[in-house]
């Protein structure tokens, strides 16, 4: 077993973990944030995105143990149901969700984009956008919501 | 374009594109899929899946894993005690489907890669999968059979021994006289056209948590239709089917992978029950791609006769349709819907459509997202441009020419299917007024001088769908063994809040949303007050869950009407307070009032105070405001539209780059316009995904090259245009909301459009026909052979080697047969 301190979405975790397991597990199982989902077995879907020391990673990629004095921010960081992120708002205003499965994956893909590119083109959105699968939208809403967000500016 | 609107206070609900209900707890992470549901003494399920195509099970050594840390159990198909096997549910009067039995785990034999063998049960999620790594199966390979048609021919290896051919059954619909139709034909056009396999691939994978408690079971299930679900594990367990309470909390998209009742959650239930302890299975992407349902895989052979002045004289399909080892829930069914549709948009005199349904050594194929209907779209309007080109007709000629007119609706088609309305000229009116084809064509012959090769391509599609009138698909119709009814309560709470329950089973359509405007109107409350339950055996009747694009056509109307019940109920107790007489209520702005005295009336609040504190009721009348219906529809309803595909091929690579694509299609009137565009923008990307990047492939031994998301290609949002989409509206008369389905509608049109389009740009360099997936090789070898060049088979074909370029798949090669290795 190994120790990791990890900070998530603001507190402070210090967990005894198995050096093999996972960052996506830790958010799940260990720490009960259950926002960040899984997809695939082969970090091609971006469901499990999060963001780790201010980059979007695929937390499935991640050993726990590598983020031992990081801080991490899951879909749960970004905001609530009362006090919603800017993106969180376009996803819903735009109807860029549908089963919501990849959703946490994609704003937090979305919110690494807007924080390196404030003002992305379609193009440069929907590159950005593609380490992470939808099934359900067809990708159209989800890209108008990140071009929302922008257009109305994202804090970084 | 829909713009979103945000409205707090509405006469009519329906038509506004509202934000979704179901939204802020999704942003937020606070979702609860099946995966996040965690119980107290859970143990994690593992299983071992079977790493042959074909093979006799010599023996089991799980005596690694039985000892290994956390380990509860370890179980095979031996130890499972049920009362049934898994369903398939049709029984087509007349008609033998040899049916093999199908277990949860496998006995004796194992017919496909990926099919469940045993299963360990521990208290650590990587321990159960460490435990499994010990669990030692010993094979003695069986000759293997992959290709169907191979398996149509004498002396091919038997799947099923014991059924003694590899042909399930042949199914066939029609209509006219098929000698007629070629005697009448001044051309008959023939092609050879596959639809190949692909998955369903929702991102959620399937997933269950079953608990036993004083001799119920609780089941968390990632499902499409809880309550089948429920009576299936009822006759399993040999119990009856109050004991059994089937949850699908929010599921995270179906496709239609999630209407089939499954193995692995028979198995969960019973280790539950044996162990007592609850268990919790989730399934991995790759479990997901090799033992989750298939869709599609028939090769089509079809045969068009047309005359010289574009009349078509008829159309005959045989399919022959790989199933794969065994069935699940409608496996040999769903061909049928490509017979349902075979005439499509057209009057066509003379039809014929036969399907031969295959075993071979695969996982089962079953309903995924259309069903039939987009192999019958594809097949059709493929054909149709291939014909024009034959004649040398404009393909949009050739298909007004024989268009059914909007005047002749209710349409009945030669196989004697009843089109309830329809304006296919109208969609293809409005399509042209986005798309402007004469530029087009110019642009397209300057572009081809610098060597781009740009084409467009059609689809002028519908589809049947609102599954469905009960009499017509039962037992003694079609043959599915069930009604197609679905059930709803409408429960105003003494406040006025209003509950709505609903048995179907959404899983990203926005019922939640859709349902709430249509029963808002209907009973005078706000959209917010309206809450929308669904996938709960434990809260309603029996329902018939989400699929076939039926949520809204039978689902939506059947809460219509029972909301209507309940705002029946609410006039009379409001005359009955108001000194009125009942007739003379009306409901507007949302208030009972009298007619003609708009201020003197009650809300439904007041309404429901009145009759949950029943001091004063009409005499006779019972307490409380609430209202069951089921409904069974009258008929099918069937959607329709026009797109188009605008593509660009590198003639130098292959590559196919989509340009532009734009629909127009016609659900009946919109309860909320946003979700149909949506529904449209994921159906579309789902046939460009089969068209251009899609296949589930199995090599010659039976093994699943395709078994991550690493080598079956699911598109992203790089390999896609924005849409442009825009509706017609015509009604259904099938129900009182006018309204179609639109799920599948996407799906169902696109696949064909891409298709004509490529091969439309292709064209001047001699390539006349095309299969999907149309990957880059596939197309730069067409174009190869088209000038006379001999070139390598494309690995992404029939007949094509994945062996002489390498799949990019780890670990999923070919299986040599060895005696007795031990895997």
């Amino acid at each position: 077993m190994a120790r990791v301190s990890v900070t998530v979405n603001g507190v402070q975790y210090d967990e005894e973990v198995e050096p093999r397991l996972l960052l996506v597990h830790l958010i799940r199982d260990t720490l009960g944030l259950t926002g960040t989902h899984v997809g695939c077995d082969t970090s091609n879907c971006g469901a499990c995105t999060v963001h780790l020391d201010g980059q979007a990673v695929k937390s499935c990629t991640v050993l726990a143990v590598q983020t031992d004095g990081s801080e991490v921010t899951t879909i749960e960081g970004m905001g609530s149901e009362d006090d919603l992120h800017p993106l969180q708002e376009a996803f819903w205003n735009n109807h860029g969700l549908q089963c919501g499965y990849c959703t946490p994956g994609m704003i937090m893909a979305g919110a690494d984009l807007l924080a390196k590119k404030p003002n992305p083109t379609e193009e440069e959105v929907r590159e950005a956008l593609a380490g992470n699968l939808c099934r359900c939208t067809g990708y159209h809403n989800i890209v108008k919501a990140v071009l929302d967000a922008a257009s109305k500016g994202v804090p970084a | 374009m829909t713009t979103v609107e945000q409205v707090t206070q509405a006469d009519k609900w329906v038509g506004q594109a509202l934000r979704r209900k179901e939204d802020p707890r999704m942003i937020t992470g606070r979702g609860r899929y099946v995966d996040d549901v965690v119980m107290p003494g859970m143990l994690y399920m593992a299983m071992i899946r079977s790493t042959e195509a074909h093979a006799r099970i010599v023996s089991i050594d799980a005596e690694g894993a039985k000892s290994a840390p956390g380990v509860h159990g370890v179980f095979t198909g031996e130890d499972l005690a049920l009362e049934s096997p898994l369903p398939m549910a049709w029984v087509p009067p007349g008609v033998e489907v040899k049916s093999p039995e199908t277990l949860p785990l496998a006995k004796g034999t194992v017919k496909y890669v990926g099919q469940a063998v045993a299963v360990v049960l521990g208290s650590s999620k990587y321990g159960v999968r460490d435990a499994a790594e010990q669990v030692f199966v010993e094979y003695d390979p069986l000759p293997v059979v992959v290709d169907p048609e191979k398996a149509l021919e004498a002396g091919s290896p038997l799947v099923h021994e014991e059924i003694g051919t590899n042909q399930t059954h042949e199914w066939t619909i029609g209509g006219g006289d098929m000698d007629a139709a070629w005697a009448d034909a001044d051309v008959v056009v023939e092609r050879r056209i596959v639809n190949h396999r692909t998955a369903g691939a929702p991102i959620e994978p399937r997933a269950c948590v079953a608990e036993w408690r004083g001799g119920q079971l609780t089941l968390h299930l990632t499902s499409q239709n809880p309550h089948l679900i429920r009576l299936f594990m009822a006759g399993e367990f040999g119990i009856s089917e109050d004991r059994i309470r089937v949850i699908a909390p929010d599921v995270g998209g179906g496709f239609g992978v999630k209407i089939s009742h499954y193995g692995e959650e028979v198995v969960a239930a019973w280790a539950a029950r044996k162990l007592g302890r609850p268990v919790k299975w989730t399934e991995t992407r790759s479990e997901h791609m090799s033992a989750t349902i298939h869709g599609r895989d028939q090769i089509d052979y079809v045969k068009v006769g047309a005359k010289r002045d574009g009349t078509i004289t008829g159309l005959e399909c045989t399919a022959i349709c790989d199933l794969g080892a065994y069935y699940t829930l409608l496996t040999p069914f769903i061909p049928c819907f490509t017979g349902f549709v075979i005439s499509g948009c057209y009057k066509i005199p003379n039809l014929k459509f036969t399907a031969r349904g295959v075993f071979t050594n695969k996982m089962a194929t079953d309903a995924t997202r259309g069903a039939g209907r987009p192999e019958a779209t594809h097949l059709i309007e493929v054909m149709i441009e291939q014909t024009a080109a034959e004649i040398g007709m404009d393909p949009l000629e050739l298909r007004r020419k024989n268009f059914i007119l909007k005047e002749d609706f209710p349409a009945e088609v030669a196989i004697g299917i009843v089109y309830d309305s329809g304006d296919y000229h109208g969609s293809l009116d409005k399509l042209l007024t986005h798309v402007d084809l004469d530029a087009f064509r110019r642009e397209q012959e300057e572009l081809r001088a610098n060597g781009i090769y740009r084409g467009i391509g059609f689809s002028t599609w519908m589809e049947i769908c609102g599954l469905a009138p009960s009499r017509v698909v039962g037992p003694s119709g079609v043959g599915l063994q069930a009604g197609f009814y679905e059930s709803s309560i409408v429960r105003i709470h003494a406040s006025g809040a209003v509950t709505a329950y609903s048995g179907t089973a959404p899983h990203g359509q926005g019922l939640d949303t859709s349902f709430a405007q249509i029963v808002a109107d209907r009973v005078g409350a706000s959209f917010d007050e309206v809450d929308v339950q669904h996938g709960d055996t434990g809260a309603g009747p029996f329902g018939l869950g989400t699929y076939g694009s039926r949520s809204l056509a039978v689902g939506g109307e059947s809460l219509a009407r029972a909301a209507l019940k309940v705002a029946d109920k609410a006039k009379r107790i409001a005359a009955h307070l108001l000194e009125a007489a009942p007739e003379d209520i009306e409901l507007a702005a949302g208030k009972y009032s009298v007619k003609g005295s708009p201020d003197k009336g009650m809300t439904l609040a007041e309404i429901a105070g009145a009759a949950y504190v029943p001091e004063n009721l009409p005499e006779g009348m019972e307490p409380g405001l609430e209202e069951t219906t089921f409904y069974d529809p009258e008929n099918f309803t069937f959607p329709f539209g026009a797109h188009a595909c605008i593509v660009d091929v590198d003639a130098e690579t292959g590559k196919v780059d989509v340009v532009r694509y734009v629909s127009v299609d016609d659900c009946g009137p919109a309860i909320n316009p946003m979700l149909i565009e949506g529904q449209i923008h994921g159906g579309v990307v789902h046939g460009i995904g089969q068209a251009l990047f899609e296949r589930i492939h199995y090599d010659d031994d039976g093994q699943l090259v395709t078994g991550t998301f690493v080598d079956y290609a699911l598109p992203s949002a790089a390999d896609v245009p924005s849409f442009e989409t825009d509706r017609t509206e015509t009604p259904s008369p099938v129900n009182s909301l006018g309204v179609k389905g639109v799920g599948e509608a996407g799906t169902i049109a696109s696949s064909a459009a891409v298709t004509n389009a490529v091969i439309d740009a292709v064209r001047p360099l001699g390539v006349t026909y095309l299969d999907m997936p149309l990957s880059p090789q596939a197309i730069w070898s067409a174009i190869q052979e088209a000038k006379g060049r001999p070139a390598p088979g494309d690995p992404g074909k029939q007949g094509g080697s994945w062996d002489d370029h390498g799949s990019g798949s780890a670990g999923s090669g070919p299986t040599a047969p060895s005696e007795g290795g031990a895997s």
